[in-house]
């Protein structure tokens, strides 16, 4: 307990700039993700073609490798200075937003065929049926999958703990600078993400009883 | 070519989507010719970048490196199916004082970063015991309990998606319980879940990428050390490039595998488990997606 008292000024730091990771990379990957969702299924067939490439290639990259790039490559091509932690928050979006895609694209699918059908039988365009009959059924079929997701991205922000980002995966570094037991340490961050983790979890109980879908 | 989102294309919109291709086509070639620009711009495909990756030397220690993310993914990979088929079997256990210690296990694990659980096998736990271990020790440990965990889940959303019948008709035929779990439930539940087994072993093989960060000599970690060399210019992004060509081959060769392993096993299935699409599947499988 005393490790916890006595450093609560790294805990609180570091745990701070988790939750900002993410909730800038959730909002981002969430936004991101339903643009490339949406293209995977568009009429379009270069869109198509897009949205496949994107998720094929970013799901079978490391996310450690993407922060990896964006922490060391980027600040070698000459453009507009970024911080470690906007590096982060670009990286961690790129990466979840392709996860977030493909759980849309798999919740598209769940939405019964009458509902595209009705849609279009009364003249709506692809857009208009994706995002004012589709996507809103969508949305709440597939809220267990997005939220192992959004739990996935609060774990992965840990990863840019090796990047110079100062949140709850470096309160370790610091405070073994500070002379305190690492495994202590350490059992206290964990303790920290269980109750985070839980606390999404119970967040997705919620909404899932207020969005029940009526069929 | 039809879906039921959109109409089949009149003339007028046969036009639009051409536009609206094309446009989608400039742009992604304009962004990555932004990239390549830059690259070429700010000297990344010189030929002094690229020179240190000519000697031999630097490509048998790269050569090395993906032994040793290779060996740690295949030790991980086979620590957490067993691990896994442990605890789903201990979960799905009648006795409450056996399966609740087993749902504990499994949802702890699953809620600690990776990360933070290499830390611990790494920084953690050896000056506690007095004792020193390298780096892999930490990074398997760590890859097996938390993938252990995660396919200890989709094993038993496979088990409970199966038609009651298989269970029935098990038990009618005078099957002990642990015979009809072991003959009859786990085969086909293995069977209609390969696809999320799958994914959680090409995330397991990416999630060795975390070695880099507990010091362990994988393919990113030799990235880090060839790109900071000063006296080749530090050439820290065409690094970046050969380890993302590594991963991303490894990783969609070991898809590609588990495809075809997919389409055998589809070949010569004998029994009707769930069929691919049907809802009780779907949803185990929706359910049991990670990262």
């Amino acid at each position: 307990m005393s490790t916890l008292l006595n450093n609560l000024d790294v805990f609180t730091t570091g745990f701070r700039n988790t939750i900002i990771l993410f909730l800038v990379s959730g909002l981002f990957a969430l936004i991101l993700g339903t643009i490339i969702g949406t293209m995977r299924v568009s009429p379009v067939p270069a869109m198509r073609g897009f949205g496949t490439l994107y998720v094929n290639v970013v799901r079978n990259t490391p996310l450690t490798l993407v922060l990896f790039f964006f922490a060391f490559g980027y600040p070698k091509l000459g453009l507009p200075e970024i911080d470690f932690t906007t590096a982060a928050i670009v990286g961690l979006s790129l990466y979840t937003a392709s996860y977030v895609a493909e759980v849309l694209r798999s919740g598209i699918n769940t939405v019964p065929v009458g509902q595209a059908e009705a849609a279009r039988a009364i003249g709506l365009p692809f857009l208009q049926t994706l995002t004012l009959v589709i996507l809103p059924q969508a949305f709440r079929s597939v809220l267990p999958p997005l939220f192992s997701v959004l739990i996935a991205l609060l774990k992965n922000t840990t990863v840019a703990a090796g990047f110079s980002v100062a949140e709850a995966g470096s309160i370790r570094a610091f405070l073994a600078e500070r002379g305190e037991p690492g495994m202590i340490v350490l059992l206290w961050v964990a303790l920290i993400f269980v109750i985070l983790v839980l606390i999404l979890a119970q967040l997705q109980r919620y909404f899932e009883k207020k969005w029940k879908v009526a069929r | 070519m039809s879906s039921v989102l959109y109409d089949a294309p009149g003339a007028k919109a046969r036009i639009r989507h051409l536009v609206l291709g094309v446009a989608t086509f400039v742009v992604v070639v304009a962004i990555i010719g932004f990239v390549i620009w830059r690259l070429a711009e700010t000297g990344q495909f010189t030929e002094a970048k690229w020179k240190i990756f000519t000697f031999p030397f630097v490509q048998q220690t790269i050569l090395q490196a993906v032994g040793a993310t290779l060996s740690a993914f295949a030790v991980a990979a086979a620590g957490s199916l067993v691990l896994g088929l442990a605890l789903a079997v201990g979960r799905l256990s009648d006795r409450a004082w056996v399966s609740t210690p087993f749902h504990w296990f499994t949802e702890l694990f699953r809620a600690i970063p990776v990360l933070i659980l290499m830390m611990m096998f790494y920084y953690g736990l050896p000056p506690l015991l007095g004792l020193k271990w390298p780096p892999y020790v930490a990074v398997v440990v760590a890859l097996v309990l938390y993938n252990g965990s995660v396919l200890a889940e989709v094993f038993r959303a496979g088990i409970e998606a199966l038609p009651k019948g298989q269970r029935e008709a098990g038990v009618a035929i005078g099957l002990t319980k642990s015979q009809v779990t072991s003959i009859i439930l786990l085969p086909q539940a293995v069977r209609s879940m390969l696809p999320v087994i799958i994914s959680q072993l090409v995330v397991t093989l990416k999630d060795t990428a975390l070695g880099f960060i507990v010091t362990y000599n994988e393919i990113l970690f030799q990235a880090k050390y060839f790109g900071s060399q000063i006296q080749y210019g530090s050439p820290i992004v065409p690094s970046a490039i050969v380890a993302g060509v590594l991963y991303v081959g490894m990783c969609l060769i070991l898809s590609g595998l588990a495809k075809l392993a997919e389409r055998q096993l589809r070949r010569s299935q004998r029994v009707a488990g769930p069929k691919k699409g049907a809802p009780a599947l779907n949803a185990a499988q929706d359910a049991a997606t990670t990262i």
